[in-house]
């Protein structure tokens, strides 16, 4: 699904991925840990294709497409979706509002038609209540006042409704009291879990993955990755902290 | 008939002067309103459609009168809204107006008001949103006699630059002699937000239609008190962001 080969990336001129190499097969989900600082951000911008993030070399392809000749939204239309460590607020644009008009733009890409109001209201619905949030929330401003916990199962709603084939979800899990990420990992398990799919969990914990058991755990470091193993791994890491593990 | 005004005149500072003059024969004395005491008004205004849309508007809110004015300021090429408002005891005034251009425009709202009894309020939203060479501003005067104790008069200016070429100006200007008053006024210049910009990529809108989300947000608060379901300004002026964004 996501093959990641040799891939060095540089923001404001400084090299922060400095040879990245990564494959998540089709139907697996792959966690990535690692210090403050290593550069899981980074990665997930750099697939996601926010400006400023500079590629120098290497090579991603997504599906069996180069992924860097894409434009970020299309990206998304060819079934990425980026989960924001820091979900960004945008007032004056309720959430119904921003995410119909993001469905329907992939929708159009892909010459599909647009979705009614209706039809749109009962799939947002639908995607709430799955992540355990209050359908009003919907209404408010994307983000605005949302709390930290708030914020990111708004993200995993927007995982439901958009219906990736592939998750990028950095630090999805920070912020969460333990109802919201037992909510957050049933969501991405009945969302994502599926043979024709794949995710690429950034976290810094454990407490994740024993809701959402990943077929491979990385290590990130420095820009690299440095050890990958099963999921005991991030049993070890828990235990011994990058340092010792990474060594 | 009054003489074609010059951009000496502070009123006129930016004002496109060629193309005023084009209609000015029609415009030299302005419109006039006066509200009844505790009557009420809601006027929408938008745009004619023709490439210089001028008005001048003087308005008298009697004691107690209210009016409620939402302006889209649209045109081609010269868009003029000027409004001069005078208000008596415990009037309540407030316009609510979009510059929204591209190409050379220019756009521009004058307001003068004139609080002159006691217990006045007026409140004045602008937001610009200005593509390509298009210059859009604000001059806002406010008066307050020394009989206009207990006036609150506020003023929230912001404006949205799509390219380097365009411009944005916000002059307010205030003039109060009773010591008894509340005025707030601010104005910000900015421009899209990088970040948001990404976000709604990364949910796959186009940079267009997420350009146009985005000035839909900066400029939707301005429709929220239109009494009734009068929402077409709302729409004609979604079309314009439409266009200033694409
Ligand atoms: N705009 C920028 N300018 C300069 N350095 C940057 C910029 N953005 C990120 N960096 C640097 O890149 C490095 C990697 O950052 P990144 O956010 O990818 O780390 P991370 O692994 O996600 O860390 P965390 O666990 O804290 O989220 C850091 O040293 C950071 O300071
Ligand atoms: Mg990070």
């Amino acid at each position: 699904m996501l093959k990641i080969e040799n891939l060095h990336a540089t923001v404001a001129g400084k090299p922060i991925l400095n040879g990245l190499t990564l494959t998540i097969p089709t139907g697996e989900i792959h966690a990535i840990m690692g210090p403050n600082g290593a550069g899981k951000s980074t990665l997930a911008y750099v697939l996601g294709g926010r400006p400023g993030y500079e590629v120098t070399e290497g090579s991603v392809t997504f599906d069996g497409q180069d992924l860097f000749a894409l434009e970020p939204h299309e990206r998304a239309a060819a079934g990425m979706f980026l989960g924001f460590q820091y979900p960004v607020e945008i007032p004056g644009v309720s959430y119904l509002q921003f995410l119909r008009e993001a469905l329907n733009s992939q929708r159009r890409s892909k010459g599909e038609k647009d979705l009614t109001g209706g039809e749109f209201i009962r799939l947002s619905k639908d995607k709430a209540a799955l992540l355990g949030m209050d359908a009003e929330m919907l209404k408010r401003p994307v983000n605005v006042g949302f709390s930290g916990g708030e914020k990111k199962r708004a993200e995993m709603v927007q995982l439901g409704i958009m219906d990736p084939k592939v998750a990028i979800l950095d630090e999805t899990d920070s912020g969460l009291d333990i109802d919201a990420l037992k909510a957050v990992g049933h969501g991405i398990n009945s969302i994502m879990r599926d043979p024709k799919k794949s995710v690429l969990l950034i976290t810094h914990y454990q407490r994740l993955l024993d809701y959402v058991t990943p077929d491979r755990v990385h290590v990130l470091s420095r820009g690299q990755i440095v050890r990958s193993g099963g999921p005991e791994l991030a049993h070890e890491l828990e235990r011994e902290g990058y340092a010792e593990a990474a060594a | 008939m009054t003489a074609l005004p010059t951009r000496k005149l502070e009123a006129y500072r930016y004002a496109d002067i060629d193309a005023l003059a084009s209609v000015w024969t029609s415009l030299d004395s302005p419109a006039r309103v006066e509200i009844a005491a505790q009557q009420k008004l809601q006027q929408i205004w938008l745009p004619s459609g023709e490439e210089v849309d001028v008005r001048r508007v003087e308005m008298v809110l009697e004691a107690g009168a209210v009016a409620r004015i939402f302006a889209l300021n649209n045109a081609a090429r010269y868009g003029r809204f000027e409004l001069d408002v005078t208000m008596h005891e415990g009037a309540d005034f407030a316009f609510y107006g979009a510059n929204i251009g591209g190409g050379d425009s220019t756009l521009e709202i004058v307001t003068t008001l004139r609080h002159v009894a006691p217990g006045a309020t007026s409140h004045q939203m602008i937001r610009s949103v200005l593509g390509d060479k298009a210059t859009g501003s604000f001059l806002g005067r406010i008066e307050v006699a020394r009989e206009g104790q207990q006036t609150d008069a506020e003023q929230s200016v912001k404006a949205m630059l799509l390219d380097r070429g365009a411009t944005a100006n916000a002059k307010p200007e205030l003039e109060i002699f009773a010591d008894d008053v509340k005025c707030a006024h601010g104005a910000t210049v900015g421009e899209l937000d990088k970040n948001q910009l990404f976000y709604a990529a990364a949910r796959g809108m186009d940079p267009a239609t997420a350009r146009a989300l985005l000035l839909e947000g900066f400029v939707g608060g301005l429709w929220d008190e239109i009494e009734g379901n009068d929402q077409g300004i709302a729409e004609v002026a979604r079309q314009a962001l439409r266009k200033v964004a694409a």
